[in-house]
């Protein structure tokens, strides 16, 4: 039972200090969750803290590869229009 | 007959002292002398020094505790300019190695701000290490800081330790209701808290914040983002609240949604106020608190005078390779420092004057009202008009009317004139110019070309380049005077002509 950060991730630092079991730490292209230590916060929090306070939709998996924040769920964009943008810059 | 400068009212007979009081702006005439002592370097919060005095901000605070609609935490671009943006984050230690190697290069520069791009205070360990270095290594650098007050309550304690006496809080609301609309969660005692329940805990604890830090004499500034149709109509209470908690200044900044941007507003098509809107309920507001008039809503990593960012002058990389010896850069910005105050001060004294003069005229004449004028002036600083049409990126906006001058705002384009021979030829920047123009009636600049000169006076707005390198508040004065010689204040305004 462990949760992944994935290349979305920004860095920013907002779930690191938070984690009580010391699983997240700074990497290279972006932070890590070391799943030996990751609990889900089971037991410390009901909510599990990385996810509850990453800014970035996606940016977190569960076991299964699920986003736990998924698009849409953070910043109320609709996932569509934001898609749309994206493909936008990759063509500019 | 000669009309006074409203910005520049003298200040109140005795009590102000050589040297401590540079700053007697519309902002800060009527302030306390404790408190004018305070800010009358500081460019943010004085409309004069802003020409004069550079800042700073080290981008040490990635984290943040809540979102905000108008913030998209994606996106680290070098061409963007608004707040949050930066292109290098650091650690204290290398932060504190920056604004030692900026305030050595740049002696002018007297404030030194975290503002993000995250929270400062949701990253309280970078935030009061580089406060901490900073104050023991660089004693003649003021230090503030930027918060969305979600966190302020518990570390004002702290902030008080490292001699900061300048906070701004941003304060979009003070309704949940409309709170619900710009923040859509933050994060609360280990919690993930969305809509009006997040926004009412948020809201508390900014108030909260700001009356804790006003009891601590603490400065604070208030920040609130103009959002159309979300919190226009809800502002001015925002700024009466404020007030009555004993914030010092509030700053009203426009909206930035620009689709590219990614944020909630700019994908969903919120529009940001006209510089008309803007300045309307800058107006409004200013009946009830000072009103600052001059932001540039810098990127959380901007370095230099308001306005400008040198931040490519110093990465990382071209600092390390930087021999700084503070100590001896200290004393050579105290002469600068001294210089700066001398200058601010002599042109005080000359106002002050001058005033003096214009109510002894003003026993005689007898002022016929008058209607109010918008005029724009390209200048590069240092209050005079010493900037080419072509080369402005920006325009200050100054208001004449009969009771004297005020300033408005600025308000940005894109340079007209690129240098060379072809200048003047690119017309999508001229219609920029004209449409950042809009309202005003003349156009102060050190010197204007051929080209743009047909298009500007078609569209109702004279250009003027004949006060090249004399004071703004002067060359303005001078214009309406001409102006109701010539008896142009006597008919409406030419019907401006809409431009695209």
């Amino acid at each position: 039972m462990a949760f992944e950060i994935i290349e979305s991730c920004v860095n920013c630092w907002a779930c690191e200090p938070l984690c009580p079991n010391k699983a997240i730490y700074e990497a290279k292209p972006h932070f890590l969750i070391d799943p030996d230590k990751c609990n889900e916060c089971a037991g410390d929090f009901e909510e599990s803290q990385c996810v509850s306070i990453c800014p970035i939709e996606g940016a977190i998996l569960n076991e299964l590869g699920e986003a736990l924040n998924p698009p849409g769920s953070l910043t109320g964009i609709p996932p569509a229009k934001f898609a749309e943008l994206v493909a936008r810059q990759k063509a500019a | 007959m000669e009309l006074p400068v409203l910005n520049n009212v003298a200040p109140d007979a005795g009590g102000c002292s050589a040297g401590s009081c540079g700053s007697t702006d519309d902002q800060m005439g009527h302030l306390p002398e404790h408190i004018r002592e305070k800010v009358f370097n500081h460019p943010c919060y004085s409309e004069e020094a802003h020409h004069y005095f550079a800042r700073m901000h080290v981008a040490v605070a990635p984290a943040c505790n809540i979102q905000c609609h108008y913030c998209n935490r994606k996106y680290d671009c070098a061409n963007e300019s608004r707040p949050g943006v930066v292109s290098e984050l650091h650690h204290p230690v290398q932060a504190v190695k920056k604004v030692l190697a900026v305030a050595a290069t740049i002696p002018q520069m007297t404030v030194l701000g975290i503002a993000g791009p995250g929270d400062p205070l949701a990253n309280p360990e970078r935030t009061f290490e580089t406060f901490r270095m900073l104050s023991e290594q660089a004693p003649d650098i003021k230090l503030c800081v930027s918060t969305n007050g979600l966190s302020l309550p518990e570390h004002v304690d702290e902030l008080t330790k490292y001699n900061i006496d300048h906070v701004t809080i941003t304060i979009n609301c003070v309704d949940p209701e409309v709170g619900a609309k710009i923040y859509p969660w933050i994060f609360w005692k280990n919690k993930r808290i969305k809509g009006r329940e997040g926004a009412a805990i948020l809201i508390e604890q900014q108030q909260k914040g700001l009356e804790m830090l006003v009891a601590r004499g603490i400065l604070v500034k208030v920040n609130s983002v103009l959002i159309p149709g979300v919190n226009d109509k809800h502002l001015a209470e925002v700024s009466k609240i404020v007030k009555a908690k004993g914030a010092f200044l509030h700053n009203v900044m426009p909206l930035i949604s620009e689709a590219e941007h990614g944020t909630f507003y700019g994908m969903t098509g919120q529009r940001g106020p006209t510089n008309e809107e803007l300045q309307i309920l800058q107006d409004e507001c200013s009946g009830d608190m000072n009103m600052m008039r001059h932001c540039r809503q810098c990127r959380a990593d901007a370095v230099g005078l308001l306005g400008e960012d040198r931040g490519d002058e110093f990465t990382m990389d071209k600092i390390d390779a930087m021999d700084i010896n503070y100590p001896e850069a200290m004393k050579m910005r105290a002469e600068v420092h001294a210089a700066i105050n001398e200058e601010l001060e002599s042109k005080r004294i000359a106002r002050e004057n001058k005033v003096q003069l214009v109510s002894i005229e003003g026993l005689k004449v007898n002022k016929p009202e008058t209607r109010p004028v918008l005029m724009a002036i390209a200048t590069k600083g240092g209050g005079i008009i010493n900037e080419h049409f072509g080369h402005a990126s920006e325009f200050l906006i100054y208001e004449a009317s009969s009771i004297g001058v005020r300033f408005i705002g600025h308000r940005k384009t894109v340079a007209y004139c690129e240098g060379g021979d072809t200048c003047g030829d690119d017309e999508s920047a001229l219609d920029k110019s004209l449409k950042a123009l809009s309202g005003c009636e003349v156009v102060l600049c050190s010197k204007i070309g051929f080209e743009p000169w047909g298009p500007l006076e078609a569209a109702g707005i004279q250009p003027n380049g004949e006060y090249a390198m004399e004071p703004i508040e002067d060359a303005i004065l001078a214009v309406y005077e001409e102006m109701r010689t010539n008896g142009k204040l006597d008919a409406k305004p030419a019907e401006q002509q809409k431009v695209a």
